[in-house]
């Protein structure tokens, strides 16, 4: 029988931004609060400023998840899993919507939450557990077992601060490996650490639901989610995109990361941009001022990149970074734009010296050693076709000549 | 586990007061407890001297406030007995009070690690932090205990109502701490209203003088602050002398009503405490 372990009901979350950060000033609050009136005679009289001040990072996310289900939420940055994770662990509460969960919960967004580095192992231990959730009574129970698991005997009563970062995530993990819930919500957090460290998590996971435990599991490993899960989720922009088999959703969600082209026809647009100045679009154009993905090597190639509004100040840059394939930084370049919502770097400088492969350029927008305005993190990729600079007829691949190739002169 | 109990969980937006999770609250009781275990421990671990600080803190106050109050502002003239030993008694509980509410005040925002990445009733941060200072008041009454024969003082019959004052002042502190310590989570501002309203309230408490310097019409009105009743009543049932009545009816009122609008305006703005910290 499969029932229902966690129902997700038209779930949304609002944030109010647009103000300077998010703790809000007590004189603000009384301003806004005396000049409320004021602004809504100026909206009547249609006077709205126009500028943003919420937005959705969930927004009607529905599903549903059955007991014994090993689910995967899958996403960019900013697609809401962090925002989805947070208001299944009731951190914070929906703006809309609602979540019913049937069964023992454990959430865990970090490991080794409420850890104080003055208190022994041993009294971290039983800390840890009971901020987890655990009774006093259970953690001495599994408490040799924890210590065993963590194999960290002899320190067990050395205050963590003289741990090294690898015993403090082992003592942390082995707490959190020894929880026995029916639903454990876990975010990818776990899966940072050595190799060794990830394969343990991992496979304390694959234990959890070989138990018959329903796992909800938020991760940018693509492969873990494969092995893992029996289903998976994909969100984008605050919204479930995909939702089934694991290998068809993250097939899916790699094909988008590769070209986005596919759903634009060759102008990245913007998915989920933060609320003020922000890079709007963004497009390649060749010699001839096609749009298109597609270059040869030695191609002139031109940029061109819209932002939503003109720069509030002069003193700004906008900055691209060239990745290869890895995501590896290659190259950068800066410009101090004047202000304007339309850039192009253009032709000489963008002559593409590149060996064939696929790359990308994310983009950013800056004061310069003070605020980051946007960071459009692999905003569009493209490919080089051929390289074949030397004219040799033999083309020059990346694997093994390296990003660039170098022109050059033998006497 | 703690909150394993209740199968059905209903997620919902965060609504109007819904009332005390009084059942909830229970059930993390033990996470209460190891909050006060951990900063009672850290207290300690991370001092030279440890404990000696719970009596050194009130001590140097009493002196300084004999020489100044007592001494040079004449204050002492009024007490009929010691004026050092007078500040002592009304200081042990006030250094409580105000070390507790001051804390309690911040930890929130000091927790706010927590508070982003797990779950739990938030009330349990400003209560723990209020428990926590209990050890340091034993300490500090404690070393009452031994001045008082020192200064040729023997314990009247009332000091057997002196757990009720306690009580007393644990319920202001929890109140005015819990308030105190939302409000800083919304508002910054008040981290700086909280030390000087602290520092307030100590002059509008009869802790340095004597109740008799507030002239008769303003008894009540001066009663409304509820450290009043319970200052005064500690201090006189430790070195004997009248418990007045109306006062103390006052500030237990006055510290339920408190803790009912603390409570209430804490469980309407907890669930935010994650988006805003």
């Amino acid at each position: 029988m499969s029932s229902d372990a966690i129902t997700i009901a038209g779930v949304a979350k609002r944030y109010a931004i647009g103000r300077e950060h998010h703790t809000t000033n007590f004189r603000e609050s009384i301003l806004s609060m005396l000049g409320g009136p004021l602004r809504r005679l100026r909206r009547l009289g249609g006077h709205d400023s126009g500028e943003t001040t919420e937005f959705w990072a969930l927004n009607d996310v529905s599903f549903d998840v059955h007991v014994g289900d090993v689910v995967g939420i899958i996403g960019p940055n900013g697609a809401g899993k962090s925002t989805l994770l947070k208001i299944l662990s009731r951190i914070t509460p929906p703006t809309k919507g609602y979540i019913e969960l049937d069964g023992r919960v454990s959430s865990l967004l970090e490991v080794g939450t409420g850890f104080h580095p003055e208190l022994t192992g041993r009294e971290n231990i039983f800390l840890n557990g009971a901020i987890l959730g655990m009774l006093r009574e259970e953690i001495r129970r599994k408490f040799d077992a924890i210590v065993a698991f963590a194999e960290l005997d002899k320190f067990i009563d050395t205050p963590v601060k003289h741990y090294s970062s690898g015993m403090y995530v082992r003592l942390a993990f082995s707490v959190a490996a020894h929880l026995e819930p029916e639903i454990l919500i876990i975010d990818e957090v776990l899966s940072v650490g050595d190799l060794h460290f990830r394969n343990r998590c991992l496979g304390r996971m694959r234990d959890m639901r070989d138990e018959g435990r329903t796992v909800l599991f938020v991760s940018h490993d693509l492969t873990s989610v494969r092995q893992l899960c029996n289903r998976a989720v994909l969100l984008i922009g605050g919204r479930v995109d995909t939702d089934g088999d694991p290998d068809g959703v993250t097939r899916r969600y790699e094909q988008m990361n590769r070209d986005p082209s596919s759903r634009d026809g060759g102008s990245a647009e913007r998915v989920h941009p933060p609320p003020h100045f922000h890079f709007r679009r963004v497009e390649l154009r060749n010699q001839s001022g096609a749009v298109t993905r597609h270059f040869d090597a030695g191609d002139v190639m031109e940029i061109h990149l819209w932002s939503n509004e003109r720069a509030s100040e002069n003193s700004y840059t906008v900055e691209f970074k060239l990745l290869n394939e890895a995501d590896e930084t290659i190259s950068f370049g800066s410009a101090n734009p004047v202000r304007a919502t339309y850039y192009t770097a253009d032709q000489q400088h963008y002559v593409c010296p590149l060996t064939e492969g696929a790359y990308s350029f994310s983009f950013t927008a800056r004061v310069w050693n003070e605020e980051r305005w946007d960071f459009w993190e692999k905003a569009i990729g493209f490919d080089i076709d051929r390289c074949d600079l030397f004219k040799t007829g033999h083309s020059v691949t990346g694997d093994h000549n390296g990003p660039f190739v170098i022109q050059q002169e033998w006497l | 586990m703690a909150h394993s109990i209740q199968r059905k969980l209903r997620i919902e937006p965060a609504g109007s007061w819904q009332g005390l999770p009084l059942t909830e609250l229970w059930r993390y009781r033990e996470l209460l407890y190891f909050f006060v275990w951990r900063d009672i421990k850290v207290r300690y671990k991370q001092t030279v001297l440890g404990a000696m600080w719970a009596i050194i803190q009130p001590v140097t106050t009493t002196l300084l406030f004999t020489v100044f109050f007592g001494r040079l502002g004449g204050l002492s003239k009024q007490v009929s007995g010691s004026y050092p030993l007078f500040v002592y008694v009304g200081l042990s509980l006030w250094t409580f009070y105000s070390n507790a509410l001051s804390l309690a005040a911040n930890s929130l925002v000091g927790s706010s690690h927590l508070i982003s990445k797990v779950y739990f009733p938030r009330l349990l941060i400003p209560i723990a932090a209020i428990f926590s200072g209990l050890v340091d008041f034993a300490i500090a009454f404690a070393f009452l205990l031994v001045l008082m024969p020192v200064y040729h003082v023997a314990p009247a019959p009332q000091i057997l109502l002196l757990p009720l004052f306690v009580l007393g002042t644990i319920v202001v502190a929890a109140a005015a701490g819990t308030l105190f310590s939302a409000l800083i989570v919304s508002y910054r501002d008040f981290r700086y209203v909280i030390t000087f309203v602290i520092q307030i309230w100590l002059f509008a408490t009869p802790v340095l003088y004597t109740l008799d310097i507030i002239p008769a019409k303003w008894r009540l009105l001066y009663g409304l602050n509820p450290m009043v009743g319970m200052i005064v009543g500690f201090r006189n049932s430790v070195l004997g002398g009248p418990l007045p009545g109306d006062l103390i009816a006052l500030a237990f009122t006055g510290a339920a009503v408190l803790l009912v609008l603390a409570l209430r305006y804490f469980t309407i703005v907890e669930r935010r405490f994650a988006d805003v910290i």
